[in-house]
C-alpha cells in the first residue's frame, strides 16, 4: 500500500485527493488530507462580507463533505515534515507515513509582523478582510462609517489575490456613492508597488480607473509600522498617511511547520520547480497553490490550472516516467469593478494581461481589461461552480495552458 | 535589445536601464552606475550588492528587500538609507541585474 499524503484540505489540496482519488486503485493506495480544521471557507467571498453582500454562513462548508469516497480526512495541525525519512508529525503527535506528499497549506495574514498593527486600534479603526472574522468585523465598521479618511494599503507583495485591494477601493467607493456619503469620504490607495498593479498594461488602466473614482493612489509605500496613536501608517522612508479607518493586507505568509521543517524559503513558500511543483531537495515532495513559492499570482485559478498539470505528471511518475506536463504560469482573475460590473484578466509567467476576448465555449467570451456586466456574474456564478464542479474535479472547458485567441497581443512591446 | 555606452563599455540594458547581462557587470561598473544615482558605495553598500549577485546566480531572480533584509542581516531601515527612497530597485541597478519582479 503506498500513501499519497496531502498537507492542507483548501482549493489546491481537494482538488488532488478528489482527482487522485479517481485514478489511484483504492486496493493500491491510501490518499490522505490532514487540515487542521474541517471548516471550507470560498475565500473569494471574504471581499463582499464587509460590504453586507456576503454572509459568512453562504461561504463556509463542511471540508470533509467534499472529498469523494475512499479519501481519507484527519483533521489535526501538522508539526513537522520529516521529508529525508518521508514521515509527517502532526499537533497531537501522530506520525504519518507517505510515499508522496503534496504541501498545500496556502498563505495567511499576519499583522503581527508590522510593529504596532496588532496595536490598540486593531479591529476598531485597523481591519483587514482576509479572514471571515476580519471581513466580518469590517462589515460593521463600514456599516456605520459616516466619513473620513479611508485607506485601503498592502503591507508587502506577494499577497494572496492581489487585485482584492483593489476590488475593495471600488466597491467601497460605490458603498459610499449609494450611501449618498461619497463627498464626506476620502479614498487613498496605498501600496508598495509603483503603480496600482503589477504589469504595466494593467497596472496603467486600473490607475485611470482610481482616477475616474477620484482615489488617490500613493505608491511605494513600503510600511515600517502603524502608529496607534495618531492613527497612522509610517513607511520605512518616513511618510505618514494617517487614517480614521484602515483596511489593510497584512503581510502573507506560508505555514510555519514549513519554516520549522527547513523547506521554507523567507516567507515560508516552498522552492518547488514552476513548470512541475517538484521541490528540487526531494523528488517525492511537491507544493501546490499559495504553498508555493511559484512566480505568478496567488489565486485560486493557479491552484485549478496547476492540478489538472499535477495530475497527469503524477500518473507518470509513479509508473516511472519522466513528467511531460509543463505548467506555464496560467492565472485568471475576474475583478469587481463595482455597479454590477466587473474584468476579467488572463495571464501567464510569459504574457501579461492584455485587453480583448476570452473565449469559454457556451458561456463567454468575456471581455479581457474592460468592464462588463458578465464578468459580474461570471464571478458571481463561479461560487457554484467551485462548490459542485471544481472542487469535485469535475473538467471545466477552461484549459489549463494560457492562450493567445482573442488577446491584443499588438499592445505587447517588442522586447 | 538595446545597449548603452557605460565607461567605454558597450553594455546590454533594459528601457530603463537595467543590466540585462549578468556578466557584463564588475564592480567598477557597479560603483560608476551607483555615482549615476547619487550612491558612493560604503563596504555595508558592497554587502548588499554582494549578497544580490550571489542570489541571483543561486535563485535566478532578483531577491526582493525581504530576501536581502533576512538572508544577508541588512536591516530594512538600513537599505532604506543606504538606498534611499527605492531600494530594491537600486540596489537592482547597481548590481547589474533586472528590476526586481517581486511581485504578480
Amino acid at each position: 500500500m503506498q500513501r499519497l499524503l496531502i498537507l492542507g484540505g483548501g482549493t489546491a489540496g481537494t482538488m488532488i485527493a478528489n482527482k487522485l482519488r479517481h485514478s489511484l486503485p483504492t486496493a493500491d493506495w491510501s490518499v490522505m488530507v490532514v487540515d487542521e480544521t474541517n471548516r471550507h471557507h470560498y475565500q473569494p467571498g471574504y471581499l463582499f462580507v464587509p460590504f453586507g453582500r456576503n454572509d459568512p454562513d453562504e461561504i463556509t462548508k463542511a471540508r470533509d463533505e467534499h472529498f469523494v469516497d475512499g479519501v481519507d480526512f484527519v483533521e489535526q495541525a501538522v508539526e513537522l515534515i520529516d521529508a529525508p525519512n518521508n514521515s509527517v508529525t502532526l499537533a497531537d503527535g501522530t506520525e504519518v507515513s507517505y510515499d508522496y506528499l503534496v504541501v498545500a497549506t496556502g498563505t495567511s495574514p499576519r499583522p503581527a509582523e508590522t510593529p504596532g498593527m496588532l496595536g490598540p486600534e486593531w479591529r476598531k479603526s485597523v481591519h483587514e478582510f482576509y479572514t471571515m472574522d476580519g471581513s466580518a468585523a469590517l462589515a460593521a465598521r463600514m456599516a456605520d462609517f459616516e466619513g473620513g479618511r479611508l485607506v485601503v494599503h498592502i503591507t508587502e507583495m506577494p499577497i494572496k489575490c492581489p487585485v482584492a485591494p483593489l476590488e475593495f477601493a471600488f466597491l467601497a467607493d460605490e458603498h459610499f456613492r449609494k450611501k449618498g456619503i461619497r463627498d464626506k469620504v476620502e479614498l487613498i490607495y496605498v501600496t508598495p508597488l509603483s503603480g496600482a498593479f503589477t504589469k504595466p498594461i494593467a497596472s496603467n488602466l486600473l490607475g485611470s480607473m482610481l482616477d475616474d473614482r477620484e482615489i488617490a493612489l500613493e505608491s511605494d509605500f513600503y510600511i515600517e509600522s502603524v502608529d496607534s496613536d495618531k492613527k497612522a501608517i509610517v513607511s520605512y522612508d518616513e511618510r505618514e498617511i494617517p487614517f480614521d479607518l484602515l483596511v489593510t493586507v497584512p503581510l502573507n505568509m506560508g505555514a510555519d511547520f514549513i519554516a520549522k521543517s527547513g523547506l521554507g524559503n523567507e516567507l515560508n513558500y516552498v522552492p518547488v520547480d514552476k513548470h512541475t511543483f517538484q521541490s528540487a531537495d526531494y523528488p517525492n515532495l511537491f507544493a501546490i497553490g499559495d504553498a508555493a513559492d511559484l512566480p505568478t499570482s496567488k489565486a485560486g485559478s493557479v491552484a485549478h490550472f496547476s492540478v489538472d498539470v499535477f495530475e497527469e505528471n503524477f500518473k507518470q511518475l509513479i509508473a516511472g516516467k519522466k513528467m511531460t506536463h509543463s505548467y506555464d504560469g496560467h492565472a485568471n482573475c475576474f475583478i469587481e469593478t463595482g455597479d454590477g460590473k466587473g474584468m476579467l484578466i488572463d495571464f501567464n509567467y510569459d504574457t501579461e494581461p492584455l485587453p480583448g476576448k476570452y473565449p469559454v465555449p457556451g458561456i463567454g467570451p468575456f471581455s479581457l481589461l474592460k468592464e462588463s456586466e458578465l464578468n459580474h456574474f461570471g464571478k458571481l456564478a463561479f461560487r457554484w461552480m467551485y462548490w459542485h464542479l471544481l472542487l469535485p474535479g469535475t473538467p471545466l472547458p477552461l484549459p489549463h495552458d494560457m492562450s493567445l485567441v482573442g488577446k491584443k497581443t499588438e499592445l505587447i512591446k517588442e522586447k | 535589445m538595446a545597449t548603452a555606452t557605460l565607461m567605454d563599455r558597450e553594455v546590454h540594458v533594459d528601457d530603463e536601464g537595467f543590466l540585462t547581462e549578468y556578466d557584463e557587470w564588475d564592480e567598477e561598473l557597479g560603483t560608476y552606475m551607483a555615482e549615476r544615482i547619487g550612491i558612493e558605495m560604503t563596504p555595508r553598500h558592497w554587502e548588499a550588492i554582494r549578497f544580490l549577485r550571489s542570489d541571483f546566480t543561486e535563485q535566478g531572480v532578483t531577491p526582493t528587500l525581504r530576501r536581502v533584509s533576512t538572508s544577508a542581516a541588512i536591516p530594512t531601515k538600513e537599505l532604506f538609507t543606504l538606498f534611499p527612497k527605492k531600494p530594491a530597485k537600486k540596489m537592482a541597478y547597481i548590481a547589474g541585474l533586472p528590476k526586481p519582479a517581486g511581485c504578480v
